[in-house]
């Protein structure tokens, strides 16, 4: 990627950000609910009320209210939480560390195991079992993240209870980190028995994460690899005498990863965006299971932190996904 | 004289295909089992109060968290069990396919009208409002559909109608993109050629020409749609964003057996199988419907 088009790049994603913050502010002004009512013990009086009203810098007018947050929000300012009392912005670095943590393992999780089911189902194309991969494929394909989620608990929380049904850490072993980003600290302080407990609750979320994702990858790459065996190099590199594994691996995945990439990025924003489901089926204490709090309490300062968030990690996703596409594909350089 | 003009592919397979596309239609195991499926949620659904072996609603704190069939203190009459308020899950199921049904039906519906609606004439007019409707679906699908969603519910507050606005609102892009590329796809044909030929009038071409052979995607689209719908409303009544809780929901039971997990698996179990066999029914129908009325993919 050239220079030039990276600045645009960012540009663009700059501008998509400001657009995202203005819609959220104006959605959440005309929520018909008063949040200030929620707060109110019942006896209070019409001077509390707009002494807090005043408080949260409700009583002013939009554009101002505007004005005022857009310019608080770049000094890192999210306000206080209605519900949690707590300052928006130290919330989110409490709880963002775990969401990404999350996220991130079912994307290795996903693309490994959706890369090795393409090129294991590529080597034995004409195998008697090349059908039923492809059956249940489709019918993986059908089943959703929160389907997936369930079952697992029914699976792994019931039937056999091998891991933990919810949280991020038993809370015996909790104290003593100095990150919320449990899993790379403790495996970088080689603190095993604190690895093997976080590696333990994520699992199941990881799983129901990376599964839709896993089964996505592997049609699109199958197809991708079976249009690339049948191309001229590969039958010139067949007579040649180079072994099946190596033609797949090193000629055919390396022209069908281009697409394969770029999916991948589009559906990993929506796996970032299942965490929110997730997360509260396993009680996992990450931005998604407080997305859902958020919204039932209507916490308007956390609900436009959590969804600016969410924002700057679907633009960042898509940069990185563009980056990767152009890095795996010299064509697109010009 | 209008004979000329709809000798077009809808014509042609009603002369020779048609027998043979409702032959396809017929004939595919998958899109029968998927459809007797729905069927029967329908009559489920229609049917619930006399179907139904208890009233859903009624609480007996002495029958709480009944097993079902074969387990020990199983209480005859309570097939599935009981949740933890002694309520009939298999009571609850059926009236549960109430609501799922409806947001399936009304939001895949109204979805797919505006969507198709917008569609039809970003691709049969072109133009500026081909620009206008195009750049809205592209902004719109910028925007990631769970940021929307957990924004519309903030906004609309909870409940079954914003439920299906907040599914309307978010996918009517899906009907429209591909509504736009096929209805493109068809005007290049030579009926369509013939019909303007022949001096009708622009919107009569569009709704009785173009729209009769647009129709077998829009109903595979739909089809898949109501799945979505399906789980996007078990969702969000299983974080108690959607209909108030004591009406039976798929969603709303499945948090209650969540929670008693250890104390009654069945309560969760019975409505996720219920949810997903819908959900897969309604992919496998909108699949199956799309192999048989797409002429290309038959042959």
């Amino acid at each position: 990627m050239t220079a030039l088009s990276l600045m645009n790049r960012l540009l663009m994603a700059a501008i998509t950000l400001v657009g995202v913050a203005v819609i959220v502010f104006v959605l959440l002004r005309v929520v018909p609910g008063d949040p200030i009512a929620m707060m109110i013990s019942p006896g209070a009086s019409e001077a509390d009320i707009q002494a807090l009203r005043a408080h949260y810098g409700l009583d002013a007018s939009l554009p101002v209210q505007f004005a005022v947050w857009i310019k608080a929000v770049l000094m890192g300012d999210f306000g206080t939480s209605i519900s949690l009392h707590r300052d928006v912005l130290s919330l989110l670095a409490e709880r963002l560390p775990a969401t990404l943590e999350l996220a991130a393992a079912a994307l290795v999780f996903a693309v490994v195991l959706g890369l090795g089911i393409a090129v294991i189902a590529t080597l034995m194309a004409r195998s008697r079992l090349a059908p039923v991969v492809d059956t249940l494929n489709g019918l993986f394909l059908a089943v959703p993240d929160f389907i997936w989620a369930l079952a697992l608990v029914l699976l792994f929380g019931v039937l056999f209870p091998v891991f933990p049904l919810s949280g991020r850490i038993n809370p015996d072993v909790s104290q003593g980190f100095h990150t919320q980003f449990y899993l790379l600290e403790s495996l970088f302080t080689l603190r095993f028995a604190n690895l093997l407990d976080v590696s333990l609750h994520m699992i199941m979320p990881v799983l129901a994460l990376g599964l839709p994702l896993a089964s996505i990858i592997t049609k699109v790459l199958k197809q991708a690899l079976a249009e690339a065996m049948v191309q001229d190099y590969i039958l010139l590199a067949r007579l040649k005498g180079m072994s099946r594994l190596r033609l797949v691996m090193q000629e055919a995945l390396r022209n069908a990863i281009g697409p394969t990439i770029a999916l991948t990025g589009v559906q990993f924003t929506f796996l970032i965006g299942g965490t929110v489901i997730v997360e509260r089926i396993f009680a996992y204490p990450g931005i998604g299971n407080m997305a859902i709090d958020a919204v039932i309490n209507r916490d308007l300062p956390l609900i436009q932190g959590l969804v600016l968030v969410f924002g700057a990690l679907f633009i960042l996703v898509n940069l990185a996904t563009d980056a990767l596409v152009a890095w795996f594909n010299p064509r697109m350089e010009a | 004289m209008s004979e000329i003009a709809t000798s077009a592919p809808r014509a042609a397979a009603k002369q020779k295909g048609h027998r043979t596309v409702m032959g396809a239609i017929l004939t595919d195991p998958k899109v029968i089992i998927a459809g007797g499926f729905i069927l029967l949620l329908v009559i489920l659904a229609i049917f619930a109060p006399y179907i139904a072996p208890k009233d859903p609603l009624e609480q007996d704190l002495m029958l709480g968290t009944l097993p079902p069939v074969n387990g020990s203190g199983y209480e005859p009459g309570y097939y599935l069990g009981t949740d933890d308020l002694g309520r009939d899950v298999l009571s609850r199921l059926i009236y549960g396919t109430r609501i799922a049904l409806t947001v399936a039906f009304v939001a895949a519906g109204l979805a797919a009208l505006f969507g198709t609606v917008l569609g039809l004439i970003a691709g049969w007019y072109g133009g500026w409002p081909d620009a206008v409707i195009s750049r809205l679906v592209e902004i719109w699908m910028a925007f990631p559909p769970v940021l929307l969603s957990i924004l519309l519910v903030a906004v609309l507050g909870s409940g079954v109608h914003s439920v299906i606005a907040a599914i309307v609102i978010i996918d009517w892009t899906r009907f429209c993109r591909v509504i736009r590329a096929e209805t493109m796809g068809q005007a290049k044909l030579d009926y369509v050629t013939a019909a303007r030929t022949m001096g009708y009038p622009k919107l009569r071409i569009l709704i009785r020409e173009i729209l009769p052979n647009v129709a077998p995607v829009l109903v595979a689209l739909i089809s898949l749609e109501m799945g979505i719908a399906v789980i996007v409303e078990a969702i969000l009544s299983f974080v108690g964003l959607s209909v108030s809780s004591d009406t039976p929901t798929w969603g709303g039971m499945i948090a209650q057996g969540r929670q008693i997990i250890y104390q009654g698996w069945w309560v969760l179990t019975f409505p996720l199988i219920a949810l997903f066999a819908t959900v897969l029914a309604f992919n496998q129908l909108g699949d199956g419907l799309r192999r048989a009325l797409d002429p290309v993919l038959q042959r």
